[in-house]
């Protein structure tokens, strides 16, 4: 029989400490679809998306009513589409944007290409159509993948990137750039994340698959409020316990909705993932350890520690752990991050350092809307290298707001939240990201 | 299925004769039940066992409803996130 104190252990973490599930994220192959006329492969998109994805939502709803625990998200990934090799890329991504509507899902991701040596015609066709896609859907979202540690990096990819992120910004300037939050560049990508804004169904995955994403930044930060003052020890023990657990909510409900929905479990994904709320923030658990302010010293070290022990307490608490997993440090979805970068004591080049030890990279950062396309090139060629030489996904999601300035700020609302506009470095990166071709890749010997 | 219900709320009278009247309208067997007060709130938590699967959505509602008439936080929650959390 249980006990009293763990019933309401439980109760506590999710009514006061916000823990949830993220996210229930089932992963769709298109590759099916690909055979026949071209002119029905948006139907035929449309078709496998909407039949494999029928039940997803209510099923969802179910679990959350039946186990008390809340549910945020229900989405989407699916093949990166640049392999369907579709002659209009826009027209593809409108289709998976009505296919999600269909089934409920607040987002699908999965327009993406992954181009890390060298890009087809098709995946060159695709990245040039995301801005269009983006600013004219609304629930799609895109990947590049522009690097890895076997690979190198592909610097004309990231050139193009650039220009990418600017072109998507400048057509949805009304909202201030808000395509580019639904964009991510990564190195390293992950084939099993199923997180936002970067998810999609690798090409080693079946036919299909259930990934699910669980957070809970609330409840690791209480955990640490009850060993003020201990030493290190204590407190990797303390995430490590608490990482368990919220695993083992994850890995009950990716089963269950495995199992009712007859789709193969893939793996759960246990980020700490912040929301803007108060009570939820990546932000102030590393506070919590001591730190005055988020991005002053200490923090790529409290950073280390929290990323290392989620990961340990995590793995034995599910079968498969995958995905990104580790602490995910969006300063927009973050209450403790937007107050530090307001402050001035989170900057772009602490979070670069930060990236080094998180789970992903620099995520949601507002940058000033005339920052040239080079200069978010070379940010994106800084995290990729960081991604290929220490063998770790990284990832840029950055918003050039347009007609904005440092003392600005963005509002994207919801979970998005909001950022004040960060500098970045004025000089020029320009004659460096004209260069193109290709970074080696790294040896992997001789290391220092 | 077996199911946690937890009521929490200021004390009074009647709160259990209610939650048990329900449930055995409903037709639910209470497996196990521990109650007490801490500092003047009513905390109890139940485990029962729900008959059919189908008849779950109808049972957590009635006592949705009942918490809400009665000014109670009640909660039902499937007893395998409990056991998920705090065994190996």
């Amino acid at each position: 029989m249980l006990n009293a104190s763990e019933i309401l252990q439980t109760l506590r973490m999710i009514d006061q400490n916000k823990l949830d599930v993220r996210t229930i994220t089932m992963g769709i192959n298109l590759m099916p679809c690909v055979p026949g006329p071209e002119e029905g492969l948006c139907d035929r998109v449309y078709d496998r998306i909407t039949a494999q994805a029928e039940k997803l939502v209510p099923t969802g709803e179910q679990i959350e009513r039946e186990f008390g625990i809340p549910i945020v998200n229900k989405r989407i990934s699916v093949t990166p589409a640049a392999l369907l090799g579709a002659r209009d890329p826009v027209a593809l991504g409108r289709a998976l944007d009505r296919a999600a509507k269909a089934v409920g899902v607040n987002f699908l991701g999965g327009f993406s290409a992954l181009v890390h040596k060298a890009m087809t015609r098709a995946d060159e066709a695709l990245i040039r159509a995301i801005p269009e896609t983006l600013a004219t859907t609304d629930v799609v979202c895109s990947s590049v993948n522009v690097g890895t540690t076997k690979a190198g990096i592909n610097m004309d990819a990231v050139r193009l990137m650039g220009e990418v992120i600017k072109d998507a910004a400048a057509r949805t300037a009304d909202q201030d750039g808000f395509a580019c939050a639904k964009l991510v560049v990564f190195a390293n990508a992950v084939e099993d994340n199923p997180f936002m804004a970067g998810a999609f169904h690798g090409v080693g995955e079946g036919d299909a698959a259930i990934n699910v994403g669980v957070s809970g930044p609330g409840v690791v930060k209480a955990a640490l409020e009850e060993c003020r003052g201990e030493p290190f020890d204590v407190v990797a023990e303390t995430i490590k316990r608490t990482a368990f657990k919220i695993t083992r909510v994850g890995q009950l409900v990716a089963r269950e909705a495995s199992r009712r929905l007859d789709v193969p479990f893939g793996i759960v994904d246990l980020s700490l993932a912040p929301t803007p709320t108060m009570g939820d923030s990546v932000a102030h658990i590393l506070e919590e350890m001591g730190l005055e302010v988020t991005g002053t010293h200490g923090t790529t070290a409290a950073l280390a520690l929290l990323n290392d022990a989620v990961k340990k307490g995590g793995v034995m608490a599910s079968s498969h752990v995958g995905g990104l997993s580790g602490a995910f440090i969006p300063v927009s979805e973050d209450i403790g991050m937007i107050e530090a970068a307001n402050r001035g004591t989170l900057t772009l080049d602490k979070l670069e350092a930060m990236t080094c030890v998180c789970s992903v990279g620099l995520d949601m950062i507002a940058i000033p809307g005339d920052t040239p396309a080079e200069t978010i090139s070379a940010i994106i060629a800084d995290e990729a290298a960081i991604g290929m030489i220490n063998q770790k996904t990284t990832a840029v999601r950055i918003i050039p707001a347009p007609g904005k300035t440092v003392g600005d700020s963005v509002v994207f609302g919801g979970l998005l939240g909001e950022a004040p506009i960060i500098p970045v470095h004025k000089e020029s990166s320009r004659d460096f990201i004209a260069r193109g071709g290709r970074i080696p890749a790294p040896i992997h010997s001789l290391r220092n | 299925m077996k199911a946690v219900i937890t009521v929490l709320g200021k004390d009074r009278t009647g709160i259990i004769a209610a939650v048990s009247n329900l449930l055995y309208q409903n037709g639910v067997n209470i497996l196990d039940i521990t109650q007490t007060i801490l500092s003047d709130m009513f905390t109890m938590i139940m485990l029962v066992e729900i008959g059919q699967d189908s008849e779950y959505n109808v049972v957590r509602e009635a006592l949705l409803d009942l918490g809400q008439e009665m000014s109670l936080e009640i909660r039902v929650q499937r007893s395998d996130i409990f056991d998920a959390m705090h065994r190996i």
